[in-house]
């Protein structure tokens, strides 16, 4: 277990009769870059809200670095250390893109400062907000969108829509990133330069990335280890290539 | 320089208050102030309160609230019963009001905390419901207090303050509001407030504290409604719950839509414009004419809200903007007026669009706009 980012034991969900995940065991190491994938309804993206407590799992457990993040509320798993960007995007639309990072550096221990700091703007406020706009702007440029920065979220193009949710996952620091379809909707050359994105957070911020993708170039690209889902169990898990090849694998997302 | 001038745009209400007050109290050294007038200041500052409050929660935090006089009222009860105890011991100065302040407020915020559990659970309709029902129950639980404690039906006095100079008070409690909540909406704090309105869960998996954000927004509202209420008892002289019915929550609601949702400035321009109306309205249409008053109040609402709204018009407008016209004349760097809310406002930096570029953002023609929304409403 001391090896393991993320460990999840038996998971699993029913909604009444439906078991949408079950007997779902990832091992994730540190530093991995992790594929979940599957056929459409195979369960995914439910694995997904269970792990940032969007659902709590009926069975089973999950371990963030050893420690047991089970039934937490989602703002505390992500204060924990797990981020997600979401399959549909969702930013905060109305706010600036710096703004946007900056919700995420919300609760970072560097940017402290009181309601009370705030209401009478104490210089602790100034320095906060200061620092934070700096820590923002840091981060936009790694996503090179720091020309975007005082743009409204939703006029940005679609390509970077994505890359600044991600760069607000990666302004909460957490210890794991999941991407749900990280490259859905885009063109092959944003699907490229959103390779190189990934491999750059992996190296540069010493992440584990867990991601969802239907994309097969893209997954074996850029995945060390996948696990397959279907009907909701685990079909097959085992490094990108030998898994991909796996004859249950094709059967399930081919048919027959 | 663009630094400087965005700094100009966020304390322009700071100092247009200030200056209109302290312009106010000179003239009110040579001789005392016409008492309408001192009325219509007074309430003039308890609605800019009331409006600007109430915006942090529909304008910043994105919920629709109807029971905005219910928290008034409860300030205005307890604000005027402390002070009616406290005046023969305390002399009727400024220590009586502040403590019936702290009291009224302190009570009110009590108040938000209570509807704000509710609100936590609840979005949208829902909530607005709630705190329809909360503000009906404020009213009618005074309404049937007996005549020792809060007066009951006929109401309850306060004692009578010297008029002469509340409106400077009044206005003082104004400058005060606005410097605390737009110091909450321009701090960390205030963002994730915006950020749940914009997206809740996209809010909670960044890890921003929902319930908690949720409840200050709540509290902090209703304390300041709890200060218009109290203001209101020493303004008035007698406190009658029925005055704070739904009608009033309306009455502030349309303060806030009319400024513009998140638009502090907007709020306190139109809490100014529509209580200066309404009070002409009522020196103007008397006798048989009274009946006509909220047909013209209503009729003038509409009007306000076609000039804002519709197409024709806002591109009428855009074309004949002075200050774009100026602006493309001195081809001034502009600050970016697509951004939406005040909260913003606080984090453009200058950047390096031209202002055709801006004004492109909102000049998608009219007609383009309802072709687009045609076609989807048939698909």
């Amino acid at each position: 277990m001391e090896n393991y980012i993320l460990e999840t034991k038996d998971m699993g969900i029913s909604f009444g009769g439906l078991k949408a995940a079950q007997n779902v065991n990832l091992r994730i190491k540190k530093n991995q870059i992790y594929g979940l994938i599957g056929p459409n309804g195979a369960g995914k993206t439910t694995v997904f809200n269970l792990l940032t407590g969007v659902y709590k799992p009926t069975a089973g457990t999950f371990y963030l670095d050893g420690e047991e993040l089970k039934g937490l509320s989602q703002e505390k798993i992500n204060q924990k250390g797990i981020a997600r960007t979401f399959q549909n995007i969702r930013l905060f639309n109305n706010m600036t893109v710096v703004r946007n990072v900056m919700v995420g550096l919300h609760n970072n221990p560097q940017f402290k400062c009181s309601l009370w700091e705030s209401l009478f703007r104490l210089p602790r406020h100034f320095r906060c907000e200061k620092e934070m706009r700096a820590k923002a702007k840091e981060l936009l440029c790694i996503f090179d969108l720091e020309d975007e920065r005082n743009n409204l979220a939703c006029n940005l193009p679609y390509g970077k829509q994505r890359k600044l949710e991600i760069a607000r996952a990666l302004a909460t620091d957490p210890k794991l990133l999941l991407l749900d379809e990280p490259a859905a909707g885009m063109n092959p050359h944003e699907t490229e330069d959103l390779v190189r994105t990934i491999k750059l957070i992996r190296d540069r911020f010493d992440m584990t990335i867990l991601l969802i993708e239907h994309d097969m170039k893209f997954v074996s690209g850029l995945c060390d280890e996948i696990t397959v889902l279907n009907f909701g169990t685990v079909l097959t898990e085992g490094k990108t290539k030998e898994a991909l090849s796996n004859p249950e694998v094709v059967r399930a997302y081919i048919g027959g | 320089m663009n630094i400087k001038k965005i700094k100009w745009n966020h304390y322009i209400n700071y100092i247009v208050i200030g200056i209109f007050t302290v312009v106010l109290t000179v003239m009110s050294l040579n001789g005392p102030l016409n008492s309408s007038l001192l009325f219509l200041l007074e309430k003039v500052a308890i609605s800019i309160i009331l409006a600007v409050s109430l915006s942090l929660v529909v304008g910043f935090l994105g919920e629709l609230s109807l029971g905005h006089a219910g928290f008034m009222c409860v300030g205005a009860y307890l604000g005027g019963k402390v002070s009616a105890l406290l005046v023969p011991s305390l002399g009727n100065g400024i220590a009586a009001f502040l403590i019936s302040l702290a009291v009224g407020a302190g009570v009110a915020a009590l108040c938000g905390v209570i509807i704000g559990i509710p609100a936590l659970r609840l979005r949208g309709d829902y909530l607005a419901i709630v705190t329809l029902a909360f503000g009906e129950i404020v009213k009618s639980v005074f309404q049937n207090t007996s005549k020792e404690t809060f007066g009951g039906a006929i109401g309850l006095n306060t004692p009578r303050y010297d008029k002469k100079y509340l409106f400077i008070i009044a206005f003082t409690l104004v400058l005060v509001t606005l410097a605390i909540i737009q110091n909450f909406i321009r701090s960390k704090h205030g963002r994730a407030v915006t950020a749940i309105r914009d997206n809740e869960i996209a809010a909670r998996a960044t890890g921003i504290n929902v319930t908690k954000y949720k409840l200050i927004t709540f509290t902090l509202s209703a304390t300041f409604a709890g200060i218009a209420g109290v203001l209101y008892s020493y303004s008035n002289y007698t406190v009658q719950s029925a005055k704070f019915g739904y009608n009033y929550s309306i009455e502030i609601l349309v303060m806030v839509v009319l400024g513009g949702m998140g638009k502090i400035n907007g709020s306190i321009i139109a809490a100014t414009l529509i209580t200066y109306l309404n009070t002409k309205l009522a020196t103007v249409l008397t006798g048989d004419l009274a009946v006509l008053q909220n047909l013209f109040y209503a009729l003038i609402l509409i009007v306000i809200v076609i000039y804002n709204n519709a197409p024709a018009l806002k591109q009428f407008r855009n074309r004949y903007d002075v200050s774009a016209i100026l602006k493309k004349i001195f081809k001034h760097r502009s600050d970016p007026s697509h951004v939406k809310d005040d909260a913003q406002k606080w984090d453009v930096v200058p950047t390096k669009i031209e202002m055709n570029e801006v004004l492109s953002v909102d000049m998608v023609p009219p007609e383009m706009k309802d072709y687009n929304k045609g076609n989807g409403g048939k698909k």
